[in-house]
């Protein structure tokens, strides 16, 4: 395969370049790139291009032309620029493009020239103006540089969370320095900058001069610098053509390189390769190209003439051709070149790759792909070489090499070649595991679909590696590719929630930006489409829609939504309370209800938002319960409201509890009569009328006897009238409130028995006949231990409860005596077994003579 | 036992794991808040705490002090705050107006409050009002459901019934459907489901919907708890309005129990302090006599000490080996079994004093006359004399209320005279208390004519979705009608027995009524867990206001699916009584089935019912 190394170039003993085409451009672009403002995102992302910045005068005809396009040169979208002077351009981490004005205002878009945001980069940019601008990534975002015409720098470091920062004036700093970089080192972003011969580093407090170790001291002047991807290594240019090349952190030098060239070069780059020893920089001038590193030689390139215009020692054998002016585009792995009319890809050959196919390799891979070859030209060659890595022991170390290389091939061609020889070579292997060859053809189909022209997505195996599927997927939807990222999807696997709804749902959302279409077509499509995937969230879907003004398009998406605490803060946000209400009182959940509530309280004046509660009793429940602890008033107002008199007599005996005087509880109280009255409740409306007068009545007893009377009950208020002894009052209650003979009768022996006045109690029973009868009085004597009062009613108790009555005061004579008389063989067993044998036996004998002739008959 | 087992009746689960959770979650709620702090706890929330980690547990996370939330300013000096407490707006207010004084000494602390079992809205936008929502920090422990026993599992919110049944607020429905989600991930997956209520109803939506969202499916486990069976209280007021004569209702009833163990005051102990008992099945006597007819237990109760006294009276004849063996084997059970049957039998006596009073057994007369519907008028000059005499505020509304649910509604003329001596007796702030009660339907006047049931049917027929069912809410409130006469017939809810019922060996539930009356609530258990569904029940289901349902989610026939499909945990919305439970447990030796009793609020009986004048 001779051929196949034709491209390499080789920079010192181990490594080599080669730079190959990504795309052939079709963009047609009449303009020279040096005319244009050129941006273009890593990881093989979009170019923004700005023509016809650089014209003063602005008729309208020639006004800037804002342009993005694939990285294979199809235009995505464009647009005239009618904002100011722009000075940079930029992609940030989620490819939206930042537009660096000269008043330090920054315009945000995305992918397809939509504005997005805008924000400022201070007052101090505003009146100095920008002289220039960087655009940069660390670990926080994406963060945006400035140098102002006062020569001071200003930075943010993430454009998504703005904190503006200046950084401290350099000294004596009188025109803009020659070259400078953003640094990013343990978490701080510092600036270094170049003036003549000396550099300097800006962080957020000092300014301090640094010399680089291992600087030739004739270098000269530094005329440009570059950061390596990741912030590890830094390169200086100085006039002389001399290029050091060491760590960011000026600690240490890696290697240096003497060119000779003296003209500043227009762009340098770092270019090298994750896990690879070799260092190098790729350094364009307009007409040439240098790859130059830790070696004697460099690789160059250059217009016509070629070769004659350097001095041949240094023009070497190996070269690039570089027929126009290019753009380079660092990338994690190598570097980008892009030029009017292609778009290459520049980068170190990995290691795997170099085993296999550097010329006459002996390598296990290199064998392998050999006896891969033999074997289907049918020669028993593929057994020599076969056997050869066989006895090296060497075959699982041969087809990881296939596999591994084939993951760097562009061409598909290489790639199956590479992928055959592996598949071929696992054959001879027990228990190969699958895995890595299985993921590196699925790795190779994806990015071999989205490297496809109409897509323009040239990523490398290790980009694809390091950005994640997951990220991929992003992009493409970014890009709006949606049926190939849903293909990705189902393809990989992926699971639903993470894949293909989660795309499902982005287009959705872009859906409902179209607003060509009805909304009934358009939520119809989308239903079509999503139908119950799951993980989609139709409120989202709606959301979108009205920010996008389609209220009515949102409703109708939202009654696809199956759950409704989803629906309600949405519908809120619409401002269809009503809706929105009736849908938190179907979720159940109450947290919901009081959330449109209080919203609604808020929205609607006070009538109408009782008024809406009325036709929702759920809600209205919930809200009275919140009235009664925390706004009370507000509880009287929906009552009234509602006329619910009932209600609102409830509410005014509840505040009276709480008043303190006697007058202001009687108010209530009154208050509470007229409303049961209203209320058509007499009843309720009589007994707070007695209570008023009890409480009235209580507060002259309070007064008159100097004892509590007040909150008594009725009954209690009598009792202790009696306990006291003052009987003529405690009638006219009796009369005034016409307690019930039967409560007064039971109320006053209990009373007086409590006081203890028997005499009271015996004038009493003889007033006139108990509508108690005479029973109580016995029990309550004996309750109170007086035998002796209890016996003075026995006799008075009706026949009937006699017996007991007898048993009660303990006369067993007597009551043996009732029993016999009532003939009632129960009673006569009640008093027998109370009897003892000991004291009671003429009673005994006498009832049992009793019970036998009872029995006889 | 009462009646000896047909089939065994399988283990209930294992609810102890419920415990370990919340324990667990509460010490990582605790380590939130690092170093010392002070612990703010809700009154009502302290015994509950006490059996999930006590004071010790607490200590070992740094909790300094123990305070609890009440209405006067703490004294606390540390420098962190937290507090353990219910989602109550009053309590939010307490909070807050700690923090605002702290905020006016300009004195700076770190305050955290952990809302069990669930933080509301209406708590944060009281804080936010207050001005106080961005001091704090707030947390959840998700403590939904306490294991009080084997076979009883509560909820512990006793405001569930009056917020729920009376003032319609479906904050708890969300925190019934979170419990039921629970069981369910731990126990389950139930493979039937029955209910009855609108509030039962709710929640078994509201969790489908809880079920659905979390795309958790309980595939591969094995179930524990087969079934399950939702039921408001309101279906059944009658039942928790009855005296209770089992053993455990006669102690709850008497000396209160709550959250599983209950004060032993000085007259039963025989000294002069209170003694804290815990009431479950670990107590080897009470364990014997809980679900017993008060009747039985003090026989068993002497028959047992006798056998104690002989236990002890064997080391008379023992030579020194066998007495060694004897104290160190058996004589701390013995001891520890005194002093159980000490207090059982102080209890007894206790409940003897207050319960054989003539008073008593009338009232227990008056109420079976009430549930089978005779004697009216004698019942109610009985209620009459009984509040005139004002023997006890909350006996005579449950009396009142008793007579008003079974004959649907008092007679105007009873309606206003009884109202007016209860008044008289115990003061006019019950004015709203009866308000209240005829709000939920427990004390009303019967209705003139029948115009509103005539109305009421024809809405049950239109209303059969869950919309329109709001419709019938504000009937239900406006006429709710027992109908306890023709269910009690239908179900044949009085016993027909010949001769005298024995209690000794029951021959069926009603024994925990003395063999009067079978509690309806149980009896619905039953009907439906035979017939598997409600096909036959259709007439109950229309008096009882409707709103059943039942899914079978591929229940295995009859036979198959093992002990999980025998048991059920049987869920009453807004608490259960004692007499209920034994009721359960007597028909689950029946019937092989184990029911864990699920209380959903804790036992609110009369608490709830003279819900009043607060």
């Amino acid at each position: 395969m001779d051929c196949y190394t034709a491209n390499w170039n080789p920079l010192g003993e181990e490594a080599f370049y080669r730079k190959f085409e990504l795309y052939t451009m079709e963009w047609g672009l009449k303009e020279d790139l040096r005319d244009c403002l050129v941006a273009a995102a890593p990881y093989g992302g979009p170019i923004a291009l700005l023509k016809n910045n650089a014209r003063k005068e602005k008729s309208p005809s020639t006004r800037p032309l804002l342009e993005i396009y694939s990285a294979s040169g199809l235009l995505l979208a464009s647009i005239p620029w009618k904002s100011g002077q722009l000075v940079q351009l930029g992609w940030t981490a989620s490819e939206d493009l930042l537009c660096i004005q000269e008043d330090g205002t920054v315009l945000i878009y995305n992918l397809f020239c939509e504005f997005k945001r805008h924000f400022s980069m201070g007052n101090e940019v505003l009146q100095n103006h920008v002289l220039e601008a960087k655009v940069f990534h660390t670990e926080y975002g994406t963060g945006v540089a400035i140098l102002t015409g006062a020569h001071r720098f200003s930075l943010t470091t993430n454009i998504d969370d703005l904190k503006l920062r200046r950084m401290p004036e350099v000294p004596g700093l009188q025109k803009p320095p020659s070259c400078w970089a953003v640094l990013t080192q343990d978490r701080v972003t510092i600036v270094l900058l170049a003036v003549g011969q000396d550099l300097y580093l800006l962080d957020n407090t000092s300014c301090s001069v640094v010399t680089p170790p291992g600087m030739s001291p004739s270098a000269g002047a530094y005329l440009q610098m570059a950061v390596s991807f990741n912030y590890r290594c830094l390169a200086l240019f100085t006039d002389t053509g001399y290029i050091w090349m060491g760590l960011a952190t000026l600690k240490d030098k890696l290697c240096e390189f003497n060119s000779t060239i003296r003209s500043p070069p227009k762009q340098m780059v770092w270019c090298t390769r994750p896990r690879s020893r070799q260092r190098a920089v790729v350094v364009a001038w307009d007409r040439q190209l240098m790859v130059a590193g830790d070696s004697t030689e460099c690789i160059r390139a250059g217009l016509q003439p070629p070769a004659t215009f350097f001095p041949r020692a240094l023009s070497g054998r190996h070269r690039f051709v570089l027929d126009e002016d290019s753009y380079l585009v660092p990338e994690p792995d190598g570097v980008r070149i892009l030029s009017r009319t292609s778009h290459e890809f520049l980068h170190e050959i990995p290691e795997a790759s170099q085993e296999i196919f550097k010329i006459a390799s002996m390598a296990p891979g290199a064998l392998l792909l050999e006896a891969q070859k033999e074997y289907e030209k049918e020669s028993q060659k593929a057994d020599e070489y076969l056997r050869e890595i066989k006895d090296q022991k060497l075959l699982p170390e041969a087809v990881s090499q296939c596999i591994e290389a084939a993951g760097y091939e562009h061409e598909p061609e290489t790639q199956k070649s590479l992928l055959r020889a592996a598949s071929f070579g696992k054959c001879f292997i027990d228990k190969f595991p699958p895995e890595s060859f299985v993921r590196m053809c699925q790795d190779l189909r994806v990015l071999n679909s989205i490297r496809d022209y109409q897509i323009g997505i040239p990523l490398t195996f290790t980009q694809y590696k390091r950005l994640t599927v997951e990220v991929l997927l992003d992009r493409l939807v970014l890009r709006r590719l949606y049926p190939l990222a849903i293909r990705i999807c189902e393809y990989l696997r992926l699971p639903e929630i993470q894949g293909v709804s989660r795309i499902l749902a982005h287009w959705a959302c872009y859906k409902v930006q179209q607003k060509d279409k009805s909304d009934e077509e358009v939520a119809y499509a989308i239903n079509q489409k999503l139908g119950d995937t799951p993980g989609i969230s139709y409120s989202e879907i709606a959301a979108r829609a009205y920010d996008c003004g389609r209220t009515e398009l949102a409703i109708k998406l939202l009654e696809y939504e199956p759950r409704s605490g989803e629906q309600v803060p949405l519908l809120l946000k619409m401002k269809r309370s009503k809706l929105a209400l009736s849908k938190a009182i179907e979720s159940g959940d109450t947290d919901l209800v009081y959330t449109v509530v209080l919203h609604l309280k808020n929205e609607l004046n006070r009538g109408t938002f009782f008024m809406t509660l009325q036709n929702q009793p759920v809600a209205l429940s919930l809200y009275r319960q919140f009235c009664k602890h925390q706004e009370r008033e507000t509880l009287k107002d929906l009552y009234n409201q509602d006329d619910n008199h009932q209600e609102l007599g409830n509410f005014h005996v509840h505040s009276s509890y709480s008043e303190k005087r006697i007058e202001g509880r009687v108010g209530a109280l009154q208050n509470a009569v007229d409303e049961y009255y209203k209320a058509k409740n007499e009843f309720a409306a009589k007994a707070t009328e007695d209570q008023i007068k009890l409480l009235r009545l209580q507060r002259h007893l309070q007064e008159d006897f100097d004892k509590p009377y007040l909150d008594l009950s009725l009954h209690n208020t009598v009792s202790t009238l009696i306990q006291d002894g003052h009987h003529k009052k405690a009638e006219q209650l009796y009369r005034d409130f016409k307690i019930p003979d039967k409560r007064y009768w039971w109320l006053k022996i209990s009373a007086l028995a409590t006081r203890g006045d028997w005499e009271e109690m015996e004038k009493f029973s003889k007033s006139k006949k108990s509508p108690i009868g005479y029973l109580p009085f016995v029990e309550i004597a004996v309750k109170h231990h007086n035998r002796y009062e209890a016996k003075k009613y026995a006799p008075r108790v009706t026949p009937e409860q006699r017996v007991k009555a007898f048993i009660l005061v303990g006369d067993l004579e007597q009551a043996a005596d009732a029993a016999i008389e009532h003939k009632n063989e129960a009673e006569m067993n009640l008093v027998l077994s109370k009897c003892s044998a000991a004291t009671d036996s003429a009673v005994m004998e006498k009832l049992n003579r009793a019970r036998a002739q009872l029995l006889k008959k | 036992m009462a009646s000896t087992a047909r089939r065994d009746a399988p283990e209930p689960p294992d609810f102890g794991i419920l415990k370990r959770l919340a324990r667990d979650q509460l010490i990582y709620l605790l380590e939130q808040l690092p170093g010392r702090k002070d612990l703010f706890i809700e009154p009502d929330l302290m015994s509950p705490l006490d059996r999930i980690a006590n004071v010790s547990v607490l200590k070992q996370h740094e909790v300094d002090k123990l305070y609890r939330v009440e209405n006067r300013p703490a004294p606390s000096t540390s420098d962190q705050l937290c507090f353990l407490v219910r989602p109550r707006v009053r309590t939010m207010r307490y909070i807050a107006d700690i923090v605002n004084a702290d905020k006016m000494s300009g004195r700076s602390r770190k305050y955290k409050i952990i809302f069990s079992p669930q933080k509301f809205y209406a708590c944060e936008m009281v804080l936010e009002e207050e001005g106080v929502f961005g001091d704090v920090t707030c947390d959840e422990w998700s403590f939904y459901l306490l294991p009080l026993d084997e076979d009883i599992i509560s909820m512990e919110l006793p405001e569930f019934f009056r917020d729920y049944f009376l003032e319609g607020d479906h904050r708890w429905i969300n925190s019934v459907a979170r419990a039921l989600q629970l069981l369910n991930s731990l126990y389950g997956p139930f493979s039937r489901v029955y209910g009855i209520g609108r509030c039962a109803k709710m929640s078994y939506e509201l969790w489908r919907d809880l079920e659905e969202e979390s795309e958790n499916d309980g595939q591969g486990r094995k179930p524990e708890i087969g079934n399950i069976f939702l039921m408001d209280r309101d279906m059944d007021y009658v039942t928790a309005l009855c005296s209770q004569v089992v053993y455990e209702g006669l102690v709850d009833d008497t000396f209160r129990i709550k959250c599983g163990s209950v004060d032993f005051g000085p007259e039963v102990t025989s000294s002069d302090k209170s003694i804290k008992v815990l009431l479950n099945a670990q107590d080897k006597i009470f364990s014997q006599i809980r679900n017993e007819h008060f009747s039985s237990v003090f026989g068993f109760l002497s028959q047992k000490s006798r056998n104690l006294q002989a236990q002890y009276d064997r080391r008379q004849g023992m030579d020194i080996k066998q007495m060694k063996n004897f104290v160190s084997q058996e004589l701390k059970g013995l001891k520890q079994e005194h002093r159980l049957l000490s207090l059982h039998i102080g209890a007894c006596e206790s409940i003897m004093k207050k319960k054989t009073k003539q008073d008593f057994q009338e009232m227990i007369k008056v109420e079976h006359a009430l549930l089978e519907g005779f004697d009216i008028r004698e019942s109610t000059s009985f209620i009459e004399e009984h509040i005139d005499r004002q023997v006890s505020p909350i006996e005579s509304l449950r009396l009142m209320c008793l007579l008003s649910i079974t004959e649907n509604g008092l007679i105007p003329k009873d309606y206003r005279s009884l109202k007016t001596q209860y008044l008289q007796s115990y003061g006019p702030e019950h004015l709203l208390t009866f308000h209240n009660l005829k709000r939920i339907g427990l004390l009303t006047e019967q209705a003139a004519g029948e115009t509103l049931t005539a109305v009421e049917s024809r809405v049950s027929k239109l209303v059969t979705d869950r919309a329109a069912g709001k419709i019938t809410d504000a009937f239900n409130s406006l006429a709710k009608k027992s109908n306890f006469r023709a269910i009690s017939k239908k179900l044949s809810l009085i016993p027909r027995v010949d001769g005298e019922y024995n209690l000794k060996m029951p021959p069926d539930m009603a024994y925990v009524f003395s063999g009067a009356y079978t509690p309806l609530s149980c009896k619905i258990v039953e009907q439906v867990l035979e017939r598997r569904g409600w096909q036959g029940l259709e007439e109950v289901v229309r008096l009882l206001n409707g709103n059943e349902f039942a899914m079978a989610d591929g229940a295995p026939e009859d036979g198959a699916g093992g002990d999980a499909q025998r048991v059920v945990v049987a869920v009453f919305l807004g608490g259960c009584t004692f007499s209920e439970i034994a009721a359960l447990r007597f028909l689950g030796k029946e019937r092989g089935h184990v029911i864990g009793t699920n209380i959903g609020a804790c036992a609110v009986r009369r608490s709830g019912v003279q819900s009043g004048a607060t």
